[in-house]
Protein backbone atom coordinates (compact mmCIF):
# COMPACT_ATOMS: atom_id res chain seq x y z
CA UNK A 1 0.00 0.00 0.00
CA UNK A 2 1.39 3.37 -0.99
CA UNK A 3 2.07 6.11 1.54
CA UNK A 4 2.02 9.82 0.97
CA UNK A 5 5.30 11.50 1.73
CA UNK A 6 5.79 15.24 1.80
CA UNK A 7 9.27 16.65 2.05
CA UNK A 8 11.35 19.58 0.91
CA UNK A 9 14.22 19.05 -1.50
CA UNK A 10 16.52 21.96 -2.34
CA UNK A 11 13.87 24.40 -1.15
CA UNK A 12 10.96 22.94 -3.13
CA UNK A 13 8.26 20.98 -1.34
CA UNK A 14 7.15 17.77 -3.01
CA UNK A 15 4.28 15.43 -2.19
CA UNK A 16 4.28 11.95 -3.70
CA UNK A 17 2.59 8.61 -3.11
CA UNK A 18 5.32 5.99 -2.81
CA UNK A 19 5.72 2.40 -1.75
CA UNK A 20 7.24 2.30 1.74
CA UNK A 21 10.15 0.27 0.33
CA UNK A 22 11.22 3.17 -1.92
CA UNK A 23 14.71 4.16 -0.88
CA UNK A 24 15.44 7.86 -0.63
CA UNK A 25 17.96 7.64 -3.47
CA UNK A 26 15.36 6.10 -5.79
CA UNK A 27 12.83 8.73 -4.71
CA UNK A 28 15.25 11.52 -5.60
CA UNK A 29 16.33 10.04 -8.90
CA UNK A 30 13.19 8.35 -10.19
CA UNK A 31 10.37 10.43 -8.67
CA UNK A 32 12.00 13.85 -8.72
CA UNK A 33 14.46 13.39 -11.58
CA UNK A 34 17.37 14.61 -9.46
CA UNK A 35 20.01 12.32 -10.89
CA UNK A 36 22.99 14.19 -9.42
CA UNK A 37 22.77 11.81 -6.46
CA UNK A 38 24.51 8.67 -7.67
CA UNK A 39 24.04 5.01 -6.86
CA UNK A 40 27.49 3.50 -6.50
CA UNK A 41 27.76 0.28 -4.55
CA UNK A 42 24.19 -0.32 -3.41
CA UNK A 43 25.65 -1.83 -0.25
CA UNK A 44 25.87 1.23 2.04
CA UNK A 45 29.62 1.49 1.65
CA UNK A 46 30.65 3.94 -1.03
CA UNK A 47 28.84 7.19 -0.14
CA UNK A 48 28.14 8.20 -3.78
CA UNK A 49 24.50 8.68 -2.74
CA UNK A 50 25.30 11.07 0.13
CA UNK A 51 22.73 13.83 0.67
CA UNK A 52 22.02 16.19 3.53
CA UNK A 53 18.85 15.65 5.60
CA UNK A 54 18.03 18.33 8.17
CA UNK A 55 21.66 19.40 8.07
CA UNK A 56 23.10 15.90 8.59
CA UNK A 57 24.66 13.89 5.81
CA UNK A 58 23.47 10.36 5.23
CA UNK A 59 23.61 7.62 2.65
CA UNK A 60 20.36 7.95 0.75
CA UNK A 61 20.48 4.27 -0.22
CA UNK A 62 20.12 3.45 3.47
CA UNK A 63 16.93 5.32 4.34
CA UNK A 64 13.36 4.93 3.14
CA UNK A 65 11.69 7.98 1.64
CA UNK A 66 8.70 7.53 4.00
CA UNK A 67 11.01 8.04 6.96
CA UNK A 68 11.68 11.59 5.80
CA UNK A 69 8.17 12.95 6.19
CA UNK A 70 8.60 16.71 6.70
CA UNK A 71 12.38 16.65 6.27
CA UNK A 72 14.57 19.23 4.55
CA UNK A 73 16.77 17.49 2.02
CA UNK A 74 19.65 19.04 0.12
CA UNK A 75 21.23 17.34 -2.86
CA UNK A 76 24.15 18.35 -5.05
CA UNK A 77 21.68 20.20 -7.30
CA UNK A 78 20.84 22.56 -4.43
CA UNK A 79 24.37 23.74 -3.66
CA UNK A 80 25.12 26.32 -6.34
CA UNK A 81 23.27 29.60 -5.84
CA UNK A 82 22.31 31.81 -8.78
CA UNK A 83 24.76 30.13 -11.07
CA UNK A 84 27.63 30.54 -8.63
CA UNK A 85 29.36 27.42 -7.41
CA UNK A 86 29.44 26.65 -3.70
CA UNK A 87 33.00 27.11 -2.33
CA UNK A 88 33.39 23.34 -2.07
CA UNK A 89 32.34 22.84 -5.68
CA UNK A 90 34.76 25.57 -6.64
CA UNK A 91 37.46 23.88 -4.58
CA UNK A 92 37.00 20.64 -6.51
CA UNK A 93 37.26 22.67 -9.72
CA UNK A 94 40.36 24.57 -8.64
CA UNK A 95 42.28 21.65 -7.18
CA UNK A 96 41.25 19.01 -9.70
CA UNK A 97 39.40 17.04 -7.02
CA UNK A 98 37.85 14.59 -9.45
CA UNK A 99 38.65 12.40 -12.37
CA UNK A 100 35.68 10.30 -13.45
CA UNK A 101 33.35 12.30 -11.21
CA UNK A 102 31.21 9.42 -10.05
CA UNK A 103 31.90 9.88 -6.33
CA UNK A 104 31.98 13.66 -6.56
CA UNK A 105 28.39 14.60 -5.64
CA UNK A 106 28.57 12.46 -2.51
CA UNK A 107 32.08 13.60 -1.72
CA UNK A 108 31.01 17.24 -1.98
CA UNK A 109 27.86 16.77 0.11
CA UNK A 110 29.88 15.11 2.87
CA UNK A 111 32.45 17.91 2.66
CA UNK A 112 29.66 20.44 3.21
CA UNK A 113 28.81 18.80 6.53
CA UNK A 114 32.47 18.43 7.40
CA UNK A 115 33.13 22.18 7.02
CA UNK A 116 29.84 23.10 8.71
CA UNK A 117 30.92 21.20 11.80
CA UNK A 118 34.58 22.07 11.63
CA UNK A 119 35.43 25.16 9.56
CA UNK A 120 39.20 24.69 9.97
CA UNK A 121 39.87 20.97 9.77
CA UNK A 122 43.36 19.53 9.81
CA UNK A 123 44.34 17.18 7.01
CA UNK A 124 43.74 14.25 9.35
CA UNK A 125 40.30 15.52 10.27
CA UNK A 126 39.44 15.88 6.58
CA UNK A 127 40.58 12.34 5.86
CA UNK A 128 38.59 11.04 8.80
CA UNK A 129 35.57 13.09 7.79
CA UNK A 130 35.38 11.54 4.33
CA UNK A 131 36.01 7.98 5.49
CA UNK A 132 32.54 6.98 4.37
CA UNK A 133 33.04 8.15 0.79
CA UNK A 134 35.07 6.06 -1.62
CA UNK A 135 36.92 7.40 -4.65
CA UNK A 136 38.61 4.94 -6.99
CA UNK A 137 40.44 7.48 -9.19
CA UNK A 138 42.23 10.18 -7.28
CA UNK A 139 43.88 8.49 -4.34
CA UNK A 140 42.15 11.22 -2.31
CA UNK A 141 45.12 13.61 -2.52
CA UNK A 142 43.36 16.21 -4.62
CA UNK A 143 40.06 15.72 -2.83
CA UNK A 144 41.78 16.64 0.43
CA UNK A 145 43.36 19.65 -1.28
CA UNK A 146 39.96 20.67 -2.67
CA UNK A 147 38.40 20.65 0.78
CA UNK A 148 41.36 22.58 2.17
CA UNK A 149 40.92 25.13 -0.62
CA UNK A 150 37.22 25.44 0.22
CA UNK A 151 37.90 25.83 3.94
CA UNK A 152 40.35 28.60 3.25
CA UNK A 153 38.09 30.50 0.87
CA UNK A 154 34.85 29.89 2.75
CA UNK A 155 36.38 31.35 5.91
CA UNK A 156 37.39 34.47 4.09
CA UNK A 157 33.74 34.95 3.20
CA UNK A 158 34.84 35.13 -0.36
CA UNK A 159 32.04 34.67 -2.85
CA UNK A 160 33.89 35.65 -5.99
CA UNK A 161 36.62 33.31 -6.96
CA UNK A 162 39.51 35.27 -8.46
CA UNK A 163 40.79 34.09 -11.81
CA UNK A 164 44.35 34.09 -10.45
CA UNK A 165 43.68 31.18 -8.15
CA UNK A 166 43.19 28.83 -11.05
CA UNK A 167 44.70 25.36 -10.59
CA UNK A 168 48.38 25.27 -9.85
CA UNK A 169 50.53 22.25 -10.39
CA UNK A 170 51.85 21.07 -7.07
CA UNK A 171 55.59 20.46 -7.56
CA UNK A 172 55.77 18.51 -4.29
CA UNK A 173 55.94 14.74 -4.55
CA UNK A 174 52.79 13.18 -3.20
CA UNK A 175 53.17 12.29 0.45
CA UNK A 176 52.36 8.72 1.43
CA UNK A 177 48.91 8.23 2.94
CA UNK A 178 49.30 7.95 6.68
CA UNK B 1 18.61 -3.52 -5.10
CA UNK B 2 15.12 -2.98 -3.85
CA UNK B 3 13.85 -4.43 -0.58
CA UNK B 4 10.80 -6.68 -0.43
CA UNK B 5 7.39 -5.18 0.21
CA UNK B 6 6.33 -4.27 3.70
CA UNK B 7 3.74 -2.25 5.52
CA UNK B 8 5.05 0.80 7.34
CA UNK B 9 4.03 2.27 10.69
CA UNK B 10 5.55 5.28 12.42
CA UNK B 11 4.22 5.33 15.99
CA UNK B 12 4.82 8.42 18.11
CA UNK B 13 4.91 6.75 21.52
CA UNK B 14 6.58 3.69 23.03
CA UNK B 15 3.22 2.23 24.06
CA UNK B 16 1.87 2.59 20.52
CA UNK B 17 4.97 0.82 19.19
CA UNK B 18 4.61 -1.99 21.73
CA UNK B 19 0.96 -2.35 20.68
CA UNK B 20 2.02 -2.79 17.04
CA UNK B 21 4.65 -5.37 18.00
CA UNK B 22 2.03 -7.25 20.03
CA UNK B 23 -0.45 -7.12 17.16
CA UNK B 24 1.91 -8.31 14.41
CA UNK B 25 4.23 -10.57 16.40
CA UNK B 26 7.10 -12.12 14.50
CA UNK B 27 6.12 -10.39 11.22
CA UNK B 28 7.10 -7.02 12.66
CA UNK B 29 10.56 -5.57 12.90
CA UNK B 30 11.64 -2.34 14.57
CA UNK B 31 13.36 0.22 12.34
CA UNK B 32 15.76 2.41 14.35
CA UNK B 33 18.80 3.80 12.52
CA UNK B 34 18.34 1.18 9.82
CA UNK B 35 22.03 0.94 9.01
CA UNK B 36 22.09 -2.83 9.48
CA UNK B 37 18.44 -3.58 8.74
CA UNK B 38 18.06 -1.69 5.45
CA UNK B 39 21.18 -3.24 3.85
CA UNK B 40 19.91 -6.67 4.98
CA UNK B 41 16.51 -5.88 3.43
CA UNK B 42 18.11 -4.78 0.17
CA UNK B 43 19.88 -8.13 -0.05
CA UNK B 44 16.56 -9.79 0.93
CA UNK B 45 18.36 -11.37 3.86
CA UNK B 46 15.62 -9.79 5.95
CA UNK B 47 12.07 -9.52 4.63
CA UNK B 48 9.88 -8.24 7.43
CA UNK B 49 6.23 -7.75 6.50
CA UNK B 50 5.77 -4.93 8.97
CA UNK B 51 8.24 -2.17 9.79
CA UNK B 52 7.69 -0.21 12.99
CA UNK B 53 9.72 2.97 12.57
CA UNK B 54 10.49 4.29 16.07
CA UNK B 55 12.29 7.42 14.90
CA UNK B 56 9.16 9.53 15.46
CA UNK B 57 9.08 8.69 19.18
CA UNK B 58 10.31 11.68 21.15
CA UNK B 59 12.55 11.43 24.20
CA UNK B 60 14.67 8.41 23.36
CA UNK B 61 17.79 10.33 22.28
CA UNK B 62 19.94 11.46 25.19
CA UNK B 63 23.20 10.92 27.03
CA UNK B 64 23.13 12.02 30.67
CA UNK B 65 24.90 11.13 33.87
CA UNK B 66 23.14 10.55 37.18
CA UNK B 67 24.73 9.56 40.51
CA UNK B 68 24.82 5.89 39.63
CA UNK B 69 24.72 5.59 35.87
CA UNK B 70 25.42 7.00 32.48
CA UNK B 71 21.98 6.82 30.91
CA UNK B 72 21.78 6.53 27.14
CA UNK B 73 18.51 6.63 25.24
CA UNK B 74 18.18 3.74 22.81
CA UNK B 75 17.73 6.03 19.80
CA UNK B 76 20.89 8.02 20.51
CA UNK B 77 22.94 8.22 17.31
CA UNK B 78 26.53 7.01 17.29
CA UNK B 79 27.65 10.47 16.13
CA UNK B 80 26.09 12.00 19.28
CA UNK B 81 27.86 9.48 21.52
CA UNK B 82 31.13 10.14 19.70
CA UNK B 83 30.80 13.89 20.29
CA UNK B 84 29.47 13.76 23.88
CA UNK B 85 31.82 15.47 26.33
CA UNK B 86 30.67 13.28 29.24
CA UNK B 87 31.43 10.19 27.20
CA UNK B 88 34.84 11.43 26.09
CA UNK B 89 35.88 12.44 29.60
CA UNK B 90 34.27 9.81 31.81
CA UNK B 91 33.60 6.82 29.55
CA UNK B 92 36.54 6.74 27.13
CA UNK B 93 35.96 3.09 26.20
CA UNK B 94 32.52 4.07 24.92
CA UNK B 95 34.05 6.94 22.94
CA UNK B 96 36.64 4.50 21.53
CA UNK B 97 33.77 2.29 20.38
CA UNK B 98 31.50 4.90 18.81
CA UNK B 99 34.30 6.38 16.74
CA UNK B 100 35.27 3.11 15.06
CA UNK B 101 31.74 2.05 14.07
CA UNK B 102 31.35 2.07 10.29
CA UNK B 103 31.92 5.61 8.93
CA UNK B 104 30.74 9.16 9.72
CA UNK B 105 27.69 8.93 7.45
CA UNK B 106 26.49 5.69 8.97
CA UNK B 107 27.13 7.06 12.48
CA UNK B 108 24.78 9.98 11.79
CA UNK B 109 21.92 7.49 11.55
CA UNK B 110 22.99 4.37 13.45
CA UNK B 111 21.75 4.04 17.04
CA UNK B 112 23.28 2.36 20.08
CA UNK B 113 19.99 0.61 20.82
CA UNK B 114 19.89 -0.86 17.32
CA UNK B 115 23.52 -1.92 17.53
CA UNK B 116 22.72 -3.91 20.70
CA UNK B 117 19.26 -5.24 19.81
CA UNK B 118 20.58 -6.53 16.48
CA UNK B 119 22.95 -8.73 18.56
CA UNK B 120 25.38 -9.18 15.73
CA UNK B 121 28.59 -10.58 17.27
CA UNK B 122 30.46 -8.46 14.69
CA UNK B 123 28.96 -5.24 16.09
CA UNK B 124 31.18 -3.21 18.37
CA UNK B 125 28.91 -2.09 21.20
CA UNK B 126 28.13 -5.56 22.62
CA UNK B 127 31.73 -6.16 23.74
CA UNK B 128 31.93 -2.72 25.31
CA UNK B 129 28.59 -2.99 27.05
CA UNK B 130 29.56 -6.42 28.41
CA UNK B 131 32.82 -4.98 29.73
CA UNK B 132 30.93 -2.10 31.38
CA UNK B 133 28.52 -4.54 33.04
CA UNK B 134 25.66 -2.42 31.76
CA UNK B 135 21.95 -2.88 32.29
CA UNK B 136 19.43 -2.85 29.49
CA UNK B 137 16.05 -1.21 30.11
CA UNK B 138 13.25 -2.82 28.09
CA UNK B 139 9.59 -1.93 27.98
CA UNK B 140 6.77 -4.29 27.10
CA UNK B 141 3.01 -4.40 27.64
CA UNK B 142 3.56 -5.15 31.35
CA UNK B 143 5.87 -2.17 31.88
CA UNK B 144 9.62 -1.81 32.23
CA UNK B 145 12.20 -4.35 33.27
CA UNK B 146 15.95 -4.22 33.64
CA UNK B 147 18.04 -6.92 31.99
CA UNK B 148 21.64 -7.43 33.21
CA UNK B 149 23.87 -7.40 30.13
CA UNK B 150 25.19 -10.89 30.94
CA UNK B 151 21.66 -12.18 30.31
CA UNK B 152 21.00 -10.06 27.21
CA UNK B 153 22.83 -11.78 24.35
CA UNK B 154 21.58 -15.34 24.04
CA UNK B 155 22.51 -16.36 20.49
CA UNK B 156 23.52 -15.12 17.09
CA UNK B 157 21.25 -12.15 16.31
CA UNK B 158 19.25 -13.15 19.38
CA UNK B 159 18.59 -11.28 22.61
CA UNK B 160 16.43 -11.91 25.64
CA UNK B 161 14.01 -9.16 24.50
CA UNK B 162 10.48 -10.48 24.04
CA UNK B 163 8.75 -9.98 20.69
CA UNK B 164 6.63 -7.16 22.06
CA UNK B 165 9.40 -5.47 24.03
CA UNK B 166 11.41 -2.41 23.04
CA UNK B 167 14.93 -1.63 24.17
CA UNK B 168 14.55 1.84 25.70
CA UNK B 169 17.70 2.71 27.57
CA UNK B 170 21.22 1.56 28.36
CA UNK B 171 22.54 2.09 31.89
CA UNK B 172 26.30 2.08 32.34
CA UNK B 173 27.39 2.02 35.99
CA UNK B 174 29.49 5.07 36.92
CA UNK B 175 33.05 3.83 37.23
CA UNK B 176 34.52 4.15 40.74
CA UNK B 177 37.87 5.92 41.29
CA UNK B 178 40.85 4.01 39.91
CA UNK B 179 38.88 2.76 36.89
CA UNK B 180 39.88 2.78 33.26
CA UNK B 181 38.76 1.17 30.04
CA UNK B 182 39.70 0.85 26.39
CA UNK B 183 38.26 -0.65 23.23
CA UNK B 184 40.69 -1.64 20.50
CA UNK B 185 39.51 -2.82 17.11
CA UNK B 186 41.48 -4.35 14.27
CA UNK B 187 39.76 -3.76 10.95
CA UNK B 188 40.94 -4.44 7.42
CA UNK B 189 39.68 -1.07 6.24
CA UNK B 190 37.49 1.76 7.45
CA UNK B 191 33.87 0.79 7.75
CA UNK B 192 34.47 -2.93 7.92
CA UNK B 193 33.46 -5.16 10.77
CA UNK B 194 36.19 -6.01 13.24
CA UNK B 195 38.57 -8.82 12.50
CA UNK B 196 38.87 -8.78 16.27
CA UNK B 197 37.88 -6.23 18.91
CA UNK B 198 38.70 -6.24 22.61
CA UNK B 199 37.01 -4.15 25.31
CA UNK B 200 38.60 -3.97 28.75
CA UNK B 201 37.14 -2.16 31.76
CA UNK B 202 39.00 -2.44 35.05
CA UNK B 203 39.31 -0.94 38.51
CA UNK B 204 42.62 -0.81 40.37
CA UNK B 205 42.92 -0.70 44.18
CA UNK B 206 46.13 -0.62 46.21
CA UNK B 207 48.10 -1.48 43.10
CA UNK B 208 46.08 -4.63 42.35
CA UNK B 209 43.32 -5.48 39.88
CA UNK B 210 40.18 -5.09 41.98
CA UNK B 211 37.89 -5.99 39.12
CA UNK B 212 38.18 -6.46 35.37
CA UNK B 213 35.75 -7.36 32.59
CA UNK B 214 36.82 -8.18 29.05
CA UNK B 215 34.43 -8.24 26.09
CA UNK B 216 35.36 -9.66 22.67
CA UNK B 217 34.04 -8.69 19.22
CA UNK B 218 33.49 -11.06 16.30
CA UNK B 219 35.23 -14.14 17.68
CA UNK B 220 32.15 -16.10 18.78
CA UNK B 221 28.60 -16.57 17.54
CA UNK B 222 27.26 -14.70 20.58
CA UNK B 223 28.98 -11.60 21.99
CA UNK B 224 31.18 -12.95 24.77
CA UNK B 225 33.31 -12.13 27.79
CA UNK B 226 36.80 -13.55 28.22
CA UNK B 227 35.90 -14.88 31.66
CA UNK B 228 38.94 -17.11 32.16
CA UNK B 229 41.26 -14.20 31.37
CA UNK B 230 39.32 -11.98 33.78
CA UNK B 231 39.58 -14.59 36.55
CA UNK B 232 43.32 -14.84 36.01
CA UNK B 233 43.79 -11.11 36.59
CA UNK B 234 41.56 -10.27 39.54
CA UNK B 235 43.49 -9.69 42.75
CA UNK B 236 46.84 -9.76 40.95
CA UNK B 237 49.57 -7.18 40.50
CA UNK B 238 49.63 -5.76 36.99
CA UNK B 239 52.76 -6.89 35.20
CA UNK B 240 53.74 -7.71 31.67
CA UNK B 241 54.07 -11.49 32.16
CA UNK B 242 50.54 -11.58 33.52
CA UNK B 243 49.11 -9.57 30.61
CA UNK B 244 50.81 -12.01 28.29
CA UNK B 245 49.21 -14.94 30.06
CA UNK B 246 45.80 -13.23 30.02
CA UNK B 247 46.13 -12.70 26.27
CA UNK B 248 46.90 -16.40 25.76
CA UNK B 249 43.96 -17.45 27.90
CA UNK B 250 41.57 -15.12 26.05
CA UNK B 251 42.88 -16.46 22.72
CA UNK B 252 42.15 -20.00 23.90
CA UNK B 253 38.64 -19.33 25.20
CA UNK B 254 37.24 -17.41 22.20
CA UNK B 255 35.63 -19.29 19.31
CA UNK B 256 36.56 -17.61 16.02
CA UNK B 257 36.01 -19.12 12.60
CA UNK B 258 37.92 -18.78 9.35
CA UNK B 259 36.46 -16.33 6.85
CA UNK B 260 37.57 -13.56 4.49
CA UNK B 261 38.98 -11.66 7.47
CA UNK B 262 41.44 -14.40 8.36
CA UNK B 263 42.03 -17.92 9.59
CA UNK B 264 41.04 -19.12 13.02
CA UNK B 265 44.69 -19.16 14.11
CA UNK B 266 45.24 -15.60 12.93
CA UNK B 267 42.20 -14.34 14.80
CA UNK B 268 43.19 -16.13 18.00
CA UNK B 269 46.63 -14.60 17.77
CA UNK B 270 45.09 -11.15 17.29
CA UNK B 271 42.94 -11.71 20.39
CA UNK B 272 46.12 -12.57 22.30
CA UNK B 273 47.92 -9.42 21.20
CA UNK B 274 45.01 -6.99 21.31
CA UNK B 275 43.89 -8.18 24.77
CA UNK B 276 47.34 -7.30 26.12
CA UNK B 277 47.26 -3.90 24.45
CA UNK B 278 43.77 -3.14 25.72
CA UNK B 279 44.71 -4.09 29.29
CA UNK B 280 47.76 -1.82 29.13
CA UNK B 281 45.72 1.06 27.77
CA UNK B 282 42.95 0.59 30.34
CA UNK B 283 45.55 0.69 33.13
CA UNK B 284 47.03 3.87 31.69
CA UNK B 285 43.59 5.43 31.74
CA UNK B 286 42.95 4.21 35.29
CA UNK B 287 46.13 6.09 36.14
CA UNK B 288 44.74 9.25 34.61
CA UNK B 289 46.24 9.15 31.13
CA UNK B 290 43.51 9.73 28.54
Amino acid sequence: MKKTVKLTVNGTTYERDVEPRTLLVHFLRDELGLTGTHIGCDTSQCGACTVSVNGQSLKSCTAFAVQLQGAEVMTIEGLAKEGELHPIQQGFWEMHGLQCGYCTPGMIMQSVQLLDRNPNPTEEEIRRGIEGNLCRCTGYQNIVKSIQWAAQHKNQGQTEIPEASAPKVDPQPIAPVP
Amino acid sequence: MIPGKFEYFAPTSVSEAIGLLGQYGSEAKILAGGQSLIPAMRFRLAQPEILVDINRIQGLEYVRETDDYLEIGALTRESAIEKSTIVQQRYPMLADTARVIADPLVRNMATIGGNLAHADPANDHPATILAYNARIVAEGPGGERIIPVDDFFIGIFETSLERDEILKEILIPSPPGGSGGAYLKIERKVGDYAVVGVAVQLTMEDGLFKSIRIGLTNVSSTPMRARAAEALLVGQTPEEALFDKAGRVAAAECEPWADLRGSEEYKRDLVRVVTKRAIRKAIERANGVL
